[in-house]
């Protein structure tokens, strides 16, 4: 719900000041435009340690930004008295302390559905890609195979396969939405069934694995869902199994994929993200039938653009007083 | 009686012979050939009778042209007497020695029967194609000697569509070029960059037919608005239709081409589609190398004129323009559109369905001469 943040009164500034907590690539394409409008702090560009730039330069600081690779932790916030609220470039929100903000009344925005659509459209790029064998057909072209050996494997029919979703959130539902496009059928894996959803609800993610062809990876990493697909989940998803994940690295025990791929117990894997990025197991990079990325389904010039809005929308209305665009999450 | 039929099918045509002799027993059978001479239907001359073809369909000589799927292979030895063309290096001496007995050809989209083809083999009866396209069959020269022609149409037109839009999202998110990025140790040195958004990009489809129209409904799911050139406007769709190609290539983001290779098709995105379609402009092909003007579309990729190209095929298959190799921003395929097991499989099946029929002189599941 957008409310009004009620900041304690201080000497009023020409522009709102911002604290930038980690990297980002996309603000770095729009620091023009993002420059102009706030006084941005960027503790990354410092060469004093965290906390001692904090203490310098930050005290008063009411709003940060955090990007999706720095660990927002408890001791971190103890750095920043004035923070009223923080918002996420991502998403995802695992790596902010979340019940440390919530001790300190400090609001935490997301990048809400933002993202959705880009991340969606990965996710199924990566399934095709895998039934396919696009990229590998790709690699089969440009290396000269293709006079020298003739025709090249046969793919997978995609129509009339079973996907199994975990985690349908606003991710999940559009992935659902393109794949049903398709001729898939679609069920899923969540916390609670959802309602006015015609897709068929597992409360159990051993049965969804169980029914499905192919698993796509939708929902956030908390402790619930870290290592939630594990040797027992794959080897059940089974030999012709495939699985894509556009979430976070840690949903899956990663040793255990790369095993069960080796071992050929599953058919194949789509990865965006990785448990240790950018480090990705180098057993995978001899592998025709895994699809890897940099984590980078929102790199987007779309969803850059999206991004620099819904900060700079957010961030004047906290500065003005006036009611934020995006909904303030609760720590769950 | 069947060995009087038998004997009277060695001294005249076999339907006329079983028309004067036996007629108060196949009525059905002398209607149909009233029937087909009224209609001034193409007669076969050398049609069998349903049982002798029955019980002879294995000396029935069929010529394979080329390697196209072993099951199929399998299926027309078992139940022909195939001859693969393929195996014999001397292909004109194998084809004379053979010409008065081969009565099927069974080709696909790259080898098919045209007009020397077919009037080197007097006896041929029906070409049976392993594809939905028909463009490497001399459709007219068989109209004029009576040989049917039967294709694969509907049970391949989700794959080639779903490979379509596979197409569009690698060559927009760059998903190949990421996948190398990665494996190349590339990550840790830094980010990639940003690519182009696929969801609510304009789609243009040249042929809103079984596979347009299949390409249209998946796009549509990722909010993509839909707009077509075809040779007329198609009644009951709501997408946007644009009467010229121009005009299709200039608002649209992504064209992809989907229609028949005809002679009125052939390279029909050519200099001035492309350059419509511009810098930013994606082009994907699934359906024949022909419909490109190859070396313009390499031209304007080198020159960073086109934005990018998904492309399954090419104009001297397996020959691919090699300056395509180092390109990024391309995808390219092995012309692998209906390449599933399942559905080559479907294919196949309908190829000796086809056959089947014919012999036992039934309706042709999917004729289209």
């Amino acid at each position: 719900m957008a409310t009004p943040i009620q900041k304690p009164s201080s000497p009023r500034q020409q522009l709102g000041q911002i604290v930038h907590l980690g990297l980002s690539s996309f603000l770095n394409t729009h620091h023009k435009e993002f420059s102009s409008k706030f006084q941005i702090l960027r503790p990354s560009e410092s060469k004093f340690p965290l906390d001692q730039f904090f203490t310098a330069e930050a005290q008063n600081t009411q709003a940060a930004i955090c990007s999706g690779g720095f660990k927002l932790s408890a001791d971190i916030l103890r750095h920043l008295p004035s923070l009223r609220l923080i918002v996420a470039t991502t998403s995802g929100l695992n790596n902010i302390d979340l019940s440390e903000c919530r001790k300190r009344g400090i609001s935490v925005i997301n990048a809400g559905n933002i993202y959705s659509a880009d991340v969606a459209d990965l996710a199924v790029g990566m399934v095709i890609d895998l039934m396919r064998k696009i990229s590998a057909g790709n690699r089969f072209v440009k290396t000269g195979l293709w006079p020298k050996q003739g025709d090249y494997l046969l793919g997978s029919k995609l129509g009339g396969k079973q996907v199994g979703i975990v985690g349908l959130g606003s991710i999940g539902v559009e992935v659902a939405k393109r794949l049903e496009a398709f001729g898939c059928k679609i069920s899923y894996y969540s916390r609670k069934k959802k309602p006015c959803v015609s897709y068929t609800f597992y409360s159990n993610i051993h049965k969804l694995a169980s029914v499905s062809d192919i698993l796509v990876i939708c929902c956030a990493l908390t402790e619930q869902t870290r290592h939630l697909i594990n040797r027992e989940v794959l080897l059940t998803l089974g030999k012709e199994g495939l699985i894509v994940n556009i979430a976070r690295g840690a949903i899956i025990d990663e040793k255990e994929l790369v095993r069960c791929l080796l071992q050929r117990e599953i058919a194949g894997a789509g990865l965006d993200v990785f448990e240790h990025e950018p480090r990705v197991p180098q057993e995978l990079f001899g592998l025709d039938n895994v699809v890897l990325s940099p984590h980078f389904a929102v790199y987007t010039e779309g969803a850059s653009r999206h991004l620099e809005e819904h900060l700079i929308g957010n961030l004047e209305a906290f500065f003005s007083n006036r009611p934020l665009l995006s909904p303030v999450l609760d720590d769950e | 009686m069947l060995a009087r039929v038998a004997r009277s099918a060695a001294s005249e045509p076999f339907i006329s012979c079983l028309t004067r002799t036996h007629h108060h027993i196949f009525p059905v059978l002398t209607n149909q050939i009233q029937f087909s001479r009224h209609f001034n239907f193409p007669t076969r001359k050398n049609s069998p009778s349903p049982f002798a073809a029955a019980a002879k369909m294995e000396d029935v000589r069929v010529l394979m042209i080329c390697p196209m799927n072993s099951y199929l292979e399998q299926e027309l030895d078992k139940q022909f007497k195939l001859l693969k063309l393929w195996a014999h290096p001397q292909k004109q001496e194998f084809l004379k020695q053979h010409s008065e007995s081969i009565r099927a050809v069974v080709g696909n989209a790259t080898a098919g029967a045209d007009a020397e083809m077919i009037e080197a083999l007097p006896k041929l009866e029906i070409i049976s194609s392993f594809s939905v396209g028909l463009d490497k069959i001399d459709l007219i020269k068989c109209k004029e000697k009576g040989i049917r022609v039967t294709n694969t149409p509907d049970v391949l037109t989700e794959e080639v569509a779903d490979l379509a839009i596979g197409l569009m999202l690698a060559v927009c998110r760059r998903i190949c070029e990421c996948d190398k990025y990665v494996r190349k140790g590339m990550w840790k040195l830094g980010d990639f960059k940003l690519t182009t958004k696929f969801s609510g990009k304009t789609v243009g489809i040249i042929g809103l037919g079984r596979i347009g129209l299949a390409i249209a409904k998946r796009a549509e799911a990722f909010g993509c608005p839909i707009s077509y050139h075809s040779r007329s406007e198609k009644p009951n769709t709501n997408y946007k239709y644009r009467a010229s190609l121009i005009d299709l290539a200039s608002n649209c983001d992504i064209l992809v081409v989907a229609c028949a290779l005809t002679p009125e098709t052939h390279h029909i995105v050519n200099r001035e589609v492309i350059d419509a379609l511009g810098p930013k402009g994606i082009l994907i092909n699934i359906g024949r190398g022909p419909h490109v003007d190859e070396p313009e579309l390499v031209l304007a990729l080198v020159e960073g004129r086109l934005g990018g190209a998904g492309l399954d095929v090419f104009e001297k298959e397996p020959e691919v323009p090699q300056q395509l190799f180092d390109l990024n921003n391309v995808v390219l395929l092995p012309h692998v559109g209906s390449g599933t097991i399942e559905t080559r499989k479907a294919m196949a099946d309908l190829v000796i369905g086809n056959l089947e029929a014919h012999f036992m002189n039934k309706p042709l599941l999917t004729p289209v001469v």
